[in-house]
């Protein structure tokens, strides 16, 4: 560094002759011109424009000049600089404007390749629907109760309010488990996790239960010997048809959608009294399909309407064998069948389909739905 | 049940306009399963009428005998003058009345009818069969009709060939509607039209005893009614009204006597049984069975007889299972002119329980199992002796035998407010009183109201069915929508949420979910390899499968992954990667026999829950991935890799991790694996599952890919999902070291890493083998691991040597517990 300009000598800061300035400037301006790519600018930059370049040295003696010489020669150092920097500059961008054009045009690949290395995976719909018809009730505030697949008779049929020898219990086509007089079965629907929650819950009881249900109906295109449910169950004071109602409808309009209207038809089950069949109406055509000259729905078989499962009352029978006091208490309960659901909301068209494991089938449904 | 609107229209006045989808809606809003509406005859298009044969001109010279004839249709066709038709049948002479289509008229299936030139004749017409006017199955020939048939008139009118039939699924709970009676109720109802009762017949006064009968066990029938009839005409014909109606109903036409059952049976709801009085010996009693008693049935099976059936006998022993099926030796022939007729009111569980004994399903059986009228028997049977004298010329024998056991009425006492309260709608008392009086009930009381259901409600027994029938009858659209105000749930459980994250993490890791049946075969166990006396053996039994081949449950996910894994491969997809997750059924070897079905008339006690549990089989949860073929695949990027054990156990690492444990790996020898290529998993001390390449006799049996993998661990053994600390994470920098150590190679990989974590004390941030080397330079039976060690102070900076100590006390403990020497030393 140079020291404090307290004397100086005008012989020499030649290099602060404007002679000498103009030509180092015009020596870097060439060089500038001359660099070829960003790797020869970058020497170019070293040698006109850094610490040991001419114009840099020239700078330092500015402190040398006598002070009525320095604004003056400070002026055209700086002009001198101030040129090659903005040589540099421009050709800078000129470069990198002419690698962008060429180089990494020169590095294109075929972004069109396949990348299908590591295969995908996918849960099956029939789980993630469960999963999705249970959360509708969850963000209510019910909780997801569970009960074994082999199941007591107690359990699935007598405290249910299937009186023995009852056509209601020969209808439900049951896997018996040997031996003969075991008293276990395959559960033949999701409603003894009603009899299990109420004797294993404090009331009032709000759960809905998602589970495999077993029945001795052979493979087809709409049957299946293993299928599952969606259970719901509300037990408090004073609960209503108008409280099942509301449920359904909230079911509803949390899968499909606001707007959509339901429809109860009286039915008959032995652990609801009184019973009823639910549609809701088609969420394709909302009921258009089903008037004179509608477009045909597919979804709905241009009935506009939906047949969503059973449901009820509670039949204080089933409340009695769990303990309930039926005076004080009572309360809804429905069953959705999550097949029925995944074939009509996603237009899966064979039960065959969700029972193979094909992966063809399952991966399209990701790991949510 | 199938019922026919014109049947319907007979007890109920419906407005002409009324479709059979018309009624079919207002019965599926009052609670019938209206399932299909069909249009009977819709396509039978006129003139249809009927006609005499006047003569018959037989053409010969062709295949099949051909007759020409001339049929008087009166002036149906509009000249009076005799129709010329060509006719294909023989089983009508000169003089029959038949039923002819004149040319314009059109037949079930769109078969029009016209003049044309056949058999060198020209036909004008055509005389039609039963098969053709769709009223039933025989195709036996031209329908002859009875000779007071009148001729010219409209047949389709006559005989009710155009009529809606409603198919109607009934509820076990509502025996009455398996009859037009019942039905025809429900209609008046709805339209709120009068019902006129086809069982309101005036009885005849009578005090003499017919046929002499007696109740041995009141538990079995409470009340046997039996009329006589003489002197039917038994060729007579059943009319072919009737005809139609039993086709259209869904039953075929026999003979007189067993139609007019029949018929009454659909019309009334209440099983007739007719028996031949010539074989009859001595007074008919109803009781069980005694021990050793047999019954050839009508369908000609001879059936060993339980104590429990209840039986109609006579002298001869038993001649009807009762409310099922009769005897043979006491049948209706077709010579039989003397008859006794049966009406009676048997025990619903009695009867559902023969037909399950001897597995015999009859239309008066379905009738009993779901309750008949009991009041019903005595107007049942005169009617049908009435009838058999209209039709058969028969003479009804005056008196009736009328055994019974008494039976009270049982009343049901609800407020007036109840069925609002279910409903959550407000129904005044009269709105209340109105709809139960509808469907029969008698109803007194004011507030508080006491009602008596009738005969044919058996199944009205609570507070709430009578709710159910105000409620269904006001109309269930009129219930309003309460949004559910449950109290703040908890959401879903650790372990629920532990199950859909494992089947994220599986999916993320290219995993496809799998739902296979639960049912295996013995020859599962085989062809899985697993040893005698394997625990997976030991399994539950399904005492009705659907398939003799499959009847045990599954105690593994692993058949049926297998089968999903051959499918897929089957379909061309060999590169495969699947997982399930479910439970398994586990018999537990201290349960008992059976469960015990407890009482329904009170909450069970814990322990009576507990007794009933015992008796399950352990259900755990599992889950399972099987792979085959490439796990990557090859393209432009270069190679494939296929599947290997490595997959299977870190599949496993992904479900732990989910929880949040750390399994050991430990080499191990358990079928359906490959010996040398099975890993058992651990958490601690606890066996989880194993994982590793199958058995190569595994992937033939499964016919899969050779080394396919498989993984199956049980959740629960994993423990509770562990809460996640927070790490301190360290700024100061790291120092590597990379050691070489050479051990035998039985020494377990995982055990050398153990080691050298122990060794390595609190600066090891982690351990990664990186390389492992077998060759010559090191030596036969020897192998070489690579570790990189990376060391981290939280508050400090690393000096080399203290990287370097470090290190030497991981390879230190290394030396002694796996004879570890460092390479290149």
């Amino acid at each position: 560094m140079s020291a404090p300009n307290k004397s100086y000598d005008p012989v020499e800061v030649s290099a602060l002759q404007p002679e000498s300035l103009e030509r180092a400037r015009d020596e870097a301006l060439a060089a500038i011109a001359a660099a070829a790519d960003l790797d020869e600018l970058k020497q170019v930059r070293l040698a006109h424009a850094g610490d040991r370049s001419p114009l840099a040295l020239a700078n330092r003696e500015i402190g040398a000049l006598p002070p009525a010489g320095r604004a003056e020669a400070g002026k055209r150092i700086g002009a001198a600089r101030g040129a090659v920097s903005q040589a540099l500059k421009t050709r800078q961008a000129e470069l990198e404007e002419e690698r962008d054009q060429r180089v990494l045009v020169e590095e294109t690949v075929d972004v069109t390749l396949p990348w299908d290395r590591a295969p995908r995976g996918a849960r099956h719909p029939l789980t993630t629907m469960q999963e999705r018809m249970a959360d509708v009730f969850v963000a209510m505030g019910f909780e997801v109760a569970e009960g074994p697949e082999v199941e007591a008779e107690w359990f699935n049929f007598d405290a249910l309010n299937f009186k023995p020898d009852h056509p209601a219990r020969t209808m439900q086509d049951t896997f018996f488990v040997e031996a003969e007089e075991s008293g276990l079965v395959m559960r033949t629907h999701t409603s003894p996790v009603q009899i299990r929650s109420l004797l294993s819950r404090p009331l009032p009881v709000y759960v809905v239960a998602p589970g495999r249900t077993f029945r001795t109906d052979e493979l087809d295109a709409t049957h299946s010997p293993v299928f599952h449910q969606l259970e719901g169950l509300a037990i408090d004071e004073g609960l209503t048809m108008a409280d099942l109602r509301g449920g359904i409808d909230a079911f509803v309009t949390g899968m499909f959608g606001a707007g959509l209207r339901t429809r109860f038809r009286p039915s008959y089950f032995p652990f609801t009294e009184p019973s009823a069949e639910v549609d809701m109406q088609c969420f394709v055509c909302r009921g258009a399909s089903a008037e004179p000259g509608g477009d045909p729905c597919r979804t709905c078989g241009s009935e506009g309407w939906i047949e969503l499962g059973g449901c009820g009352m509670v039949n204080p029978r089933v409340l009695v064998a769990c303990g309930v006091d039926p005076d004080r208490y009572s309360g809804w309960a429905f069953g959705l069948g999550v097949e029925r659901t995944l074939m009509f909301r996603h237009g899966v068209e064979d039960m065959h389909d969700m029972v193979e494991g094909d992966v063809r089938f399952t991966l399209p449904f990701g790991t949510e739905i | 049940m199938r019922a026919p609107l014109s049947w319907l229209r007979e007890y109920v006045d419906l407005p002409a306009e009324v479709t059979g989808r018309d009624l079919a809606e207002k019965l599926i809003a009052a609670g019938l399963e209206v399932e299909t509406v069909d249009r009977a005859g819709a396509d039978l298009e006129g003139p249809l009428v009927v006609g005499e044969v006047l003569a018959i001109e037989e053409l010969t010279g062709f295949k099949k005998p051909i007759r020409f004839c001339q049929v008087d249709v009166g002036d149906a066709n509009g000249t009076g003058e005799p129709q010329n038709i060509v006719c294909g049948a023989t089983n009508f002479a000169v003089g029959d009345r038949v039923v002819v289509i004149l040319p314009g008229g059109e037949l079930p299936g769109g078969f029009k009818i016209g003049s044309r030139k056949t058999y060198g004749k020209l036909s004008e017409g055509m005389i039609c069969s039963v098969s053709e006017l769709g009223i039933g199955e025989d195709h036996g020939g031209i329908l002859v009709l009875p000779a007071d048939t009148p001729v010219g008139v409209d047949a389709i009118g006559l005989f009710g060939l155009r009529d809606d039939v409603l198919d109607i699924a009934v509820t076990p709970d509502r025996g009455y509607a398996l009859s037009i009676r019942g039905l025809a109720r429900e209609a008046a109802t709805a339209y709120g039209l009068p019902f006129k009762d086809p069982a309101d017949v005036e009885l005849p006064g009578e005090t003499a005893e017919a046929y002499p009968a007696a109740i041995a066990d009141p538990s079995a029938c409470d009340r046997f009614v039996l009329r006589e009839i003489r002197g039917l005409d038994p060729d007579a014909q059943t009319p072919v009204w009737m005809r139609v109606r039993l086709h259209r109903a869904g039953m075929r036409p026999v003979s007189l006597a067993v139609d007019v059952t029949n018929y009454l049976m659909l019309e009334l709801g209440q099983p007739l049984h007719a028996f031949d009085r010539s074989a009859l010996t001595g007074p008919i009693v109803v009781r069980r069975a005694a021990p050793g008693e047999s019954l050839e049935t009508l369908d000609h099976v001879k059936r060993t007889l339980d104590p429990e059936d209840i039986l109609i006998t006579d002298d001869s022993g038993p001649i009807s299972l009762a409310g099922t099926m009769g005897g043979l030796t006491t049948e209706i022939g077709d010579r039989s002119t003397d008859m006794v007729i049966e009406a009676a009111h048997f025990d619903d569980i009695g009867v559902a329980r023969m037909v399950r004994r001897h597995r015999l399903h009859s239309e008066a059986s379905y009738r009993f199992e779901r309750g008949v009228d009991r009041d019903l028997p005595l107007y049942a049977s005169y009617r049908a002796a009435r009838m058999l004298a209209e039709l058969g010329g028969a003479e009804i024998v005056p008196g009736v035998t009328h055994a019974e056991a008494p039976v009270e009425a049982a009343a049901i006492t609800i407020p007036a407010a109840h069925p609002g309260r279910v409903a959550g709608v407000a129904y005044d008392r009269d709105t209340v009183v109105r709809r139960l009086e509808q469907v029969g009930c008698a109803v007194t009381g004011g507030e508080t109201l006491t009602v008596t259901p009738p005969s044919w409600r058996p199944d009205l027994t609570d507070p709430n069915d009578l709710a159910e029938e105000v409620i269904r009858l006001e109309g269930y659209e009129a219930i309003p929508s309460r949004a559910p105000r449950p109290a703040a749930g908890q959401g879903l459980t650790a372990a629920q949420r532990l199950r859909r994250r494992v089947g994220r993490a599986l999916a993320g890791a290219g995993y496809t979910e799998v739902l296979a049946f639960p049912f295996v075969a013995a020859k599962d166990w085989d062809d899985l390899q697993l040893p005698a006396g394997d625990a997976r053996r030991t399994t539950l039994r399904l005492a009705n499968p659907l398939s003799e081949d499959e009847p045990l449950l599954r105690t593994t996910l692993l058949p049926g992954l297998l089968r999903a894994l051959a499918h897929n491969v089957g379909r061309g997809f060999g590169d495969a990667a699947l997982f399930e997750m479910g439970v398994v059924f586990r018999p537990r070897p201290d349960a008992p026999a059976r469960a015990p079905r407890l009482a329904v008339d009170r909450g069970p006690t814990a322990e009576e829950v507990a007794s009933v549990d015992a008796a399950l089989p352990d259900q755990p949860h599992r889950v399972a991935v099987v792979l085959s073929g490439d796990r990557e695949r090859s393209s432009w990027w270069g190679a494939g890799r296929p599947a290997l054990w490595a997959d299977a156990v870190e599949a496993a690492r992904t479900v732990a991790a989910e929880v949040g444990v750390e399994l050991t790996v430990k080499q191990d020898r358990h079928a359906p694996w490959h010996p040398g290529r099975c890993a058992a998993l651990y958490v601690g001390d606890t066996l989880v599952g194993h994982a590793g390449e199958l058995h190569p006799r595994v992937t033939k049996a499964y016919g899969l890919p050779a080394r396919s993998c498989a993984m199956e661990l049980e959740l629960r053994r994993l423990g509770e999902p562990v809460t996640p600390r927070a790490p301190h994470v360290s700024t100061y920098p790291v120092a590597t070291q990379d050691v070489a150590l050479v051990v035998d190679t039985a020494v377990p990989a995982a055990e050398v890493e153990a080691a050298l974590r122990d060794g390595a004390g609190a600066l090891l941030e982690a351990v990664r083998l990186f390389d492992v080397y077998t060759g010559e330079q090191i030596g036969e039976g020897r192998k070489s691991l690579a570790y990189a060690l990376r060391f981290r102070a939280p508050d400090r900076t690393l000096t080399a040597e203290e990287a370097s100590q470090a290190r030497d006390a991981a390879v230190a403990v290394a030396s002694e517990r796996t004879g570890a020497v460092l390479r290149g030393t």
